[in-house]
């Protein structure tokens, strides 16, 4: 079985996440989703009330002080993938079992 | 369908966030089992691109667009309760970085993309995979077509939310229908992007792919037995 290692896959899944939210996010559809439509049709867009987060640096997917609108929505992108790597990645490392699972003992000539 | 500040009442707020508390409280508990040394690495990877693919709104007509929730696809790659706990990471990281949906909404948000989208989502697979053949080229049509349902399954429940507790006296059935129609065809998105996220790695690594372990334990006992007979 021919496979790509653990490390290709995870190096190269990062770097499509990265080039999606950093570069791709750009071209995206600025137009409203599906709910924020519904609720201009139906006339409930406007019980939204202010986000308490307007003031980030980031809110809205664009980097403050950051004029440019391609680099904006990038550095936004790329800032997000990292923190959710951190917190995510860290998250399901501390909940994992430790240690080899119990197969991987009889199958490691199958290496990865 | 991140849920602004405002569209449901406090109480109705409450209860999704108290419900949100317990599904990450479970998860956490369940993810145990699902994440090893192995596949804890893929965890965060599921997130980030979960992450990143939600800021890819593609158009679904009419000046509308839609984007990934991703929870049928984090299920199907990492198991539900960690594929929950993913999407919360989320959810929360673009409610309090990105102001995208509401501070007050995140146990909604967390609920209805979340908790639906995963349930919806790793069910309907799970379905899927008892009915077609144990291949590994069923993977991901399966996982597709599950994510194809979590999506308007999800927009229904906004609907229910919104009919305990919205702000505003909105005709429901009008609402049911238009958020249904709307998140049918985001739903079409939805399916493209896990089959094919799904497909990529069951191509490579599909020992990594936790809806593919069913139907790889059967593949590896075939190809053991030959090996075990020369003893």
């Amino acid at each position: 079985m021919s496979r790509v290692s653990t490390r290709v896959l995870l190096v190269t899944g990062l770097l499509l996440a990265l080039l999606l939210a950093g570069v791709v996010s750009f071209y995206a559809s600025a137009s409203p989703d599906g709910l924020n439509r519904v609720a201009e049709d139906k006339g409930f867009s406007s019980t939204q009330t202010k986000h308490a987060s307007d003031d980030s640096p980031f809110a809205g997917y664009g980097t403050s002080g950051v004029s440019d609108g391609r680099l904006s929505k990038g550095v936004a992108g790329v800032v997000g993938c990292v923190v959710v790597l951190a917190l995510a990645g860290g998250l399901t490392f501390l909940v994992r079992r430790r240690g080899a699972r119990d197969e991987s003992q009889t199958v490691s000539h199958g290496g990865s | 369908m991140h849920v602004p500040d405002g569209f449901l009442d406090a109480p109705t707020s409450i209860a999704t966030g108290a419900v949100a508390v317990v599904a990450i409280g479970v998860a956490l508990r369940g993810a145990r089992h699902e994440l090893d040394d192995k596949t804890a690495p893929l965890a965060g990877l599921v997130a980030t691109f979960v992450f990143a693919t939600q800021m890819l709104n593609f158009p679904v007509g009419a000046g509308t667009s839609g984007h990934l929730l991703g929870g049928a696809l984090a299920a199907v790659l990492v198991g539900p309760f960690t594929g929950l706990l993913c999407m919360s990471v989320v959810f929360l990281v673009q409610c309090l970085l990105f102001a995208d949906g509401g501070i007050t909404a995140l146990g909604t948000n967390i609920d209805l993309m979340g908790l639906v989208t995963v349930a919806v989502g790793f069910l309907v697979f799970r379905v899927l995979q008892a009915v077609l053949p144990k291949r590994l080229s069923f993977v991901a049509p399966a996982a597709a077509f599950s994510a194809l349902v979590s999506v308007p399954t999800a927009a229904l429940c906004f609907v229910g939310l919104y009919a305990v507790g919205g702000q505003a006296d909105i005709p429901l059935g009008a609402l049911a229908t238009a958020m249904v129609g709307w998140h049918v065809l985001i739903g079409i998105g939805e399916a493209a992007i896990t089959g094919l996220a799904v497909a990529s790695i069951v191509a490579v690594r599909p020992d990594l792919v936790h809806g593919a372990r069913p139907v790889l334990a059967r593949r590896t006992l075939e190809v053991r037995q030959p090996k075990g007979a020369t003893a």
